[in-house]
């Protein structure tokens, strides 16, 4: 008897999103009458940071500071319409609708500018910063502010755009099958290193190094966050977590959280992240999803490390001391 | 049923209530004194949402009846910014993204205070400890211990 150690790899692609029938979001963004600009959405912030992001991408696109837009979650009686937070698509999908109808707005915020400066609005180009200048001569400007002082109580004009992101649904080929269920992948590869002792079954996690591929970290200190707690996830995923532990035996079963098993901050693994961005073709400012994915390759790494450890193929989750010790003895008796 | 007054110091201010006999402090303070900081996560006393400080102790809220803190000092998370300058525990959450979701973020930060109150310059086990009756689902824990350490480095520092 003794306590052996394993290494496990494991690496995953992950859809963006989803394709049952077609997956489409919309956005609305309008300007208050002091230009500040205001996203509204049906998709929720579940704590991941979607507000702030979608703030970004419209400051971005309009050309505005991020602190000049607000953003209105989740209201699905009276928001544009949206499949919802899920299988990772709130950045891509919601992002993409923001960006088009930013656009839409900017464009009526150029012209309402070109009005009052006098010149053409393709002559005009934001500095960022909250003002609207001519191209080649920035002492003739305006600052938003102004603009849309100007379009609300003047001009009678509507600073506001829609914007709607679809991706349509896909058919698979009759012949072949073959169809598109996702136009956007994230990856990801996992290294785990683990400690079984093969008396109790017991698995430590030593350390998992990950490489998560998710276009482009619109918010890198978010998409961190991100990725350590989607790790520990995956540990917890792999070693801990199901509403049976005690099956098949469900007298003394979990009968609320308080029973969901989950590892604690003395059980953590050392952890490494590592961020490579490549920017996918038609994610907003070449962003995919990382939410889901981040969680995925510790498992299937866990459960290889443990093979490597001590030679039994557990594929069953989670991986209970049980279920190891069940496989050992089976190994044993063959 | 008839009321019972209860009266306390809540974040140094006199507070008092007529509550139903029986009211857990976690409701009598969200509910009738309207501080919401503490969290009712499980309402039975273990994911350590609810934390407040008692008379300098770290006591769960939702397993606390609001009647037996007459007389008692009690400091919520919503107490700790002096004027708008944030607790170094809390400022400390901010630099270290040590806060996703937000919800256990309070009972972390409670529980963290209690420590830091009584061990000034824990080792990182001595904070794995004080945070282990707190659940967190985000963050996997790291980046809040991560956070405590960093407060407890500006507290020396700025005691130096």
């Amino acid at each position: 008897m003794a306590i052996r150690r394993g290494r496990g790899v494991a690496a995953i692609n992950y859809p963006t999103g989803m394709n049952l029938g077609g997956d489409p979001t919309q956005a609305l963004v309008h300007s208050t009458p002091t230009g500040n600009f205001m996203v509204t959405l049906s998709s929720v912030d579940l704590g991941q940071g979607m507000k702030q992001i979608m703030a970004q991408i419209c400051a971005e696109t309009i050309g505005v500071p991020t602190d000049r837009v607000v953003v209105d979650t989740a209201d699905t009686d009276t928001g544009p319409h949206c499949m919802g937070t899920f299988a990772s698509r709130g950045t891509h999908r919601a992002g993409n609708a923001v960006i088009q109808a930013a656009r839409e707005a900017r464009q009526v915020m150029l012209e309402v500018a070109a009005e009052e400066l006098e010149v053409n609005a393709s002559d005009l180009e934001t500095d960022g910063q909250g003002n609207i200048l001519v191209k080649g001569a920035p002492q003739k400007s305006i600052s938003i502010f102004d603009v849309a002082l100007s379009a609300h109580f003047k001009r009678g004009r509507s600073i506001s755009g829609r914007g709607m992101f679809l991706i349509p649904r896909s058919y698979p080929e009759k012949e072949t099958g073959a169809m598109k269920p996702s136009t956007c992948y994230a990856h990801a590869c996992t290294v785990a290193e683990v400690e079984v002792d093969d008396e109790t079954g017991e698995v430590t996690v030593l350390t998992v190094k990950n490489v998560f591929e998710i276009g482009r970290a619109l918010n890198p200190k978010m998409v961190e966050q991100q990725l350590v707690g989607g790790s520990w996830m995956g540990i917890s995923h792999a070693l801990y977590e199901t509403t049976e532990p005690y099956y098949p035996n469900r007298d003394h079963g979990g009968t609320d959280f308080n029973q969901y098993l989950m590892p604690g901050p003395g059980d953590l693994a050392q952890t490494e992240i590592i961020v490579l961005e490549r920017p996918s073709a038609d994610g907003p400012y070449g962003a995919k999803g990382p939410g889901e994915m981040c969680a995925n390759p510790q498992i299937p790494a866990v459960a290889n490390a443990v093979f490597d450890a001590v030679g039994v193929r557990i594929d069953t989750l989670p991986i209970t001391p049980e279920r190891i010790l069940r496989a050992l003895k089976a190994q044993a008796a063959n | 049923m008839a009321k019972v007054p209860v009266q306390f110091t809540l974040n140094g201010s006199e507070k008092a209530e007529f509550i139903d006999s029986g009211t857990t402090l976690l409701n009598a303070l969200r509910d009738k004194i309207g501080d919401t900081s503490p969290k009712g996560g499980c309402h039975q006393g273990t994911c350590g949402a609810c934390s407040v400080i008692i008379d300098g102790e770290l006591r769960l809220s939702c397993l606390t009846l609001a009647e037996t803190c007459n007389g008692a000092a009690i400091t919520t998370t919503s107490g700790l910014a002096e004027g708008g300058v944030l607790h170094p525990l809390q400022r400390a959450f901010l630099d270290t993204f040590a806060t996703q979701c937000g919800f256990c973020t309070p009972g972390m930060i409670m529980a963290a205070k209690v420590l830091l109150d009584h061990t000034p310059n824990p080792s990182r086990d001595e904070v794995v400890e004080a945070l282990s009756g707190n659940i967190c689902r985000c963050t996997g824990y790291e980046p809040i211990i991560q956070a405590v350490l960093t407060a407890a480095r500006a507290n020396s520092q700025n005691a130096a």
